[in-house]
């Protein structure tokens, strides 16, 4: 079953078969998100399922990184963001007073555009979420296991001590991926983690969230609709509704979403069509 | 046609070469008049001064007779003073420095206080000397120590002290703290662990330039109570004191040029107090920067 935003009553609790076959870890409802009056997401209605890899795809502007920034309250720290709607996280609310953004964050890892590895060394990189989580004990396996799992470890476990950025591109986004992984957390969000590497390099990651697909869900933030169809299972397209000639405020809104086999084949909407064959955008 | 326009592009060209000539030849006026009054400056005080410096010299305690008088109060006043100031100022600047560009509302209230903070920059040191001596000396009432003077002279320094930190911080990648808080660390922590390190480096010339500035004030201390002629080394915070400034300031005053000498002996002493104080410094800032 698809969604179709034009039917409100329908979209609720009726979702893409293949995502809740698993019970699903996100759930937003009604999501929007504004910056001062400018709205950069309106109403999404978006599951996301337990172990998958989740796609959100579409052109510049549609609201994707903001999206997946809601997931783990990274948009709290630009004060002028303002989110309505509701996600809850394993049916807790996300925004409810109780929950503590940095508990949030901690759960809910985060992978970035540009690799942003902290200038210190390999170890220290990897260390400080442990620290800051006081996960000490037996700091130098979790460290080791978190390289490991980060498919880092044999090109650097001989310079844990030099520092981060003398790693390459590539290398120094999947120690920002060891970083997260490292304080056990249930979700990665990766915005764009392979916008500003090389072919190679991206590869390298996708073998890599394939591998992690196991014991994480994840959820990506893609320019790149080969990488969508490579490596997710369930895609989300958004794009932008509205324009300023038409008297209308542009907002990034969620067109259609579904198992990435379905979105790429026999799409529903004639946008997401458009969009993937390349007509648009 | 070709050949007019190439007579034009000549001319241009003529004039453009001439222009570059007058402009470089005047900023290496400009640089040469700075240079050369610094080693005019320089000679004439090495030259009158050199010849008092002996260990008598910075041994000795003030006197009136030229032959005996030394500067060992006002030296160490001038080092006691120093520490002081640090004690005081870097704490309570980088504080401020971190509060201001981390964690304040971007509201009125922070640019008033932010634009207070510029203009305190620029207040004349002999106005800082007035505030020490209403607050310190007489409001807490405490006098002529060497406790007034520091703390006049790290109200001096906090402006500038402040305005450096907000620039190091300023200049640490947001992407930083993004990442630090993406981790679970809460603001504080992503500040003290990972943005504070990177900008280090930079808050620490800032402070070594408001330092600077202070162990060569004079007015604020003449102003709140540094004495010229004190006879012990302070002891503890309320002792009376002397600083190296006051102390030449009043050995200039006096007609007889054996003081004048000395003047400039404990100006090569001052210089020499401010370049080690600025080397320690940057060795410290270096080695802190290397850090991986």
């Amino acid at each position: 079953m698809k969604i179709a935003l034009a039917e409100p009553n329908e979209r609720l609790g009726s979702f893409p078969s293949e995502a809740t076959d698993s019970e699903p870890v996100f759930e937003a409802r009604g999501l929007t998100v504004s910056y001062g009056d400018a709205v950069a997401v309106r109403d999404v209605n978006l599951d996301i399922g337990e172990r998958r890899i989740t796609a959100l795809i579409g052109p510049s502007g549609c609201g994707k990184s903001t999206l997946i920034r809601c997931f783990n309250r990274m948009n709290d720290l630009i004060p002028s963001a303002r989110v309505e709607g509701s996600i809850t996280y394993r049916n807790e609310d996300l925004y409810s007073r109780s929950a503590d953004p940095v508990e949030v964050r901690r759960l809910i890892g985060m992978v970035f555009q540009q690799p942003n590895p902290f200038p210190k060394s390999i170890y220290d990189n990897v260390a400080f979420g442990l620290k800051i989580n006081r996960m000490t004990d037996d700091l130098d396996d979790r460290i080791e296991d978190a390289l490991r799992n980060a498919a880092l470890w044999d090109e650097v476990k001989g310079k844990l001590k030099s520092p981060a950025t003398s790693l390459s591109g590539g290398q120094q986004q999947r120690l920002c991926i060891a970083r997260a992984l490292a304080t056990e957390p249930d979700v990665i969000l990766m915005d764009e983690p392979c916008s500003a590497l090389d072919p190679i390099a991206t590869t390298r990651i996708e073998d890599l969230m394939h591998s992690l697909k196991e014991r994480y869900t994840i959820v990506i933030v893609t320019h790149n609709m080969q990488q969508a169809a490579r490596v997710s299972d369930m895609t989300a397209f958004m794009s932008v509704q509205g324009s300023e000639d038409e008297g209308e405020r542009p907002a990034g809104i969620l067109i259609e979403y579904d198992a990435t086999t379905t979105i790429f084949t026999t799409p529903s909407d004639p946008r997401t069509e458009d969009y993937i064959t390349g007509r648009f955008g | 046609m070709a050949v007019a326009s190439a007579r034009l592009q000549n001319a241009r060209r003529t004039r453009q070469a001439w222009s570059e000539k007058a402009a470089t030849a005047t900023l290496l006026l400009a640089t040469g008049v700075g240079l050369v009054a610094l080693v005019v400056l320089m000679a004439t005080i090495v030259r009158d001064g050199v010849g008092v410096i002996d260990m008598a010299f910075i041994r000795n305690f003030a006197s009136r007779i030229p032959e005996r008088a030394g500067i060992w109060p006002p030296l160490v006043g001038t080092v006691y003073l120093m520490v002081l100031v640090t004690l005081i100022s870097f704490p309570l600047g980088v504080g401020a420095a971190i509060y201001l560009e981390e964690f304040a509302p971007r509201n009125r209230l922070t640019r008033i206080v932010e634009m207070n903070i510029a203009n305190l920059a620029a207040v004349p040191s002999i106005i800082y000397g007035l505030l020490g001596l209403a607050i310190f000396f007489r409001g807490m009432g405490f006098g002529r120590s060497i406790l007034t003077g520091a703390l006049t002279l790290s109200l001096l320094v906090l402006p500038v002290i402040i305005i450096a930190a907000r620039e190091a911080l300023r200049a640490v990648p947001g992407s930083i703290r993004t990442g630090a808080m993406a981790l679970g660390a809460t603001r504080w922590e992503a500040v003290y662990r990972q943005v504070l390190p990177v900008a280090m480096p930079g808050i620490m010339t800032g402070t070594i330039l408001g330092l600077s500035r202070a162990i060569g004030e004079t007015a604020p201390l003449l102003v709140a109570g540094a004495a010229a002629f004190v006879a012990f080394t302070p002891d503890n915070l309320l002792d009376a004191y002397s600083a190296l400034p006051v102390q030449i300031f009043d050995w200039v005053r006096r007609p007889q040029p054996e003081f004048h000498a000395l003047a400039a002996g404990a100006i090569l002493v001052l210089l020499v107090v401010l370049l080690t104080m600025n080397a320690i410094a940057i060795v410290v800032r270096n080695r802190y920067g290397r850090k991986p």
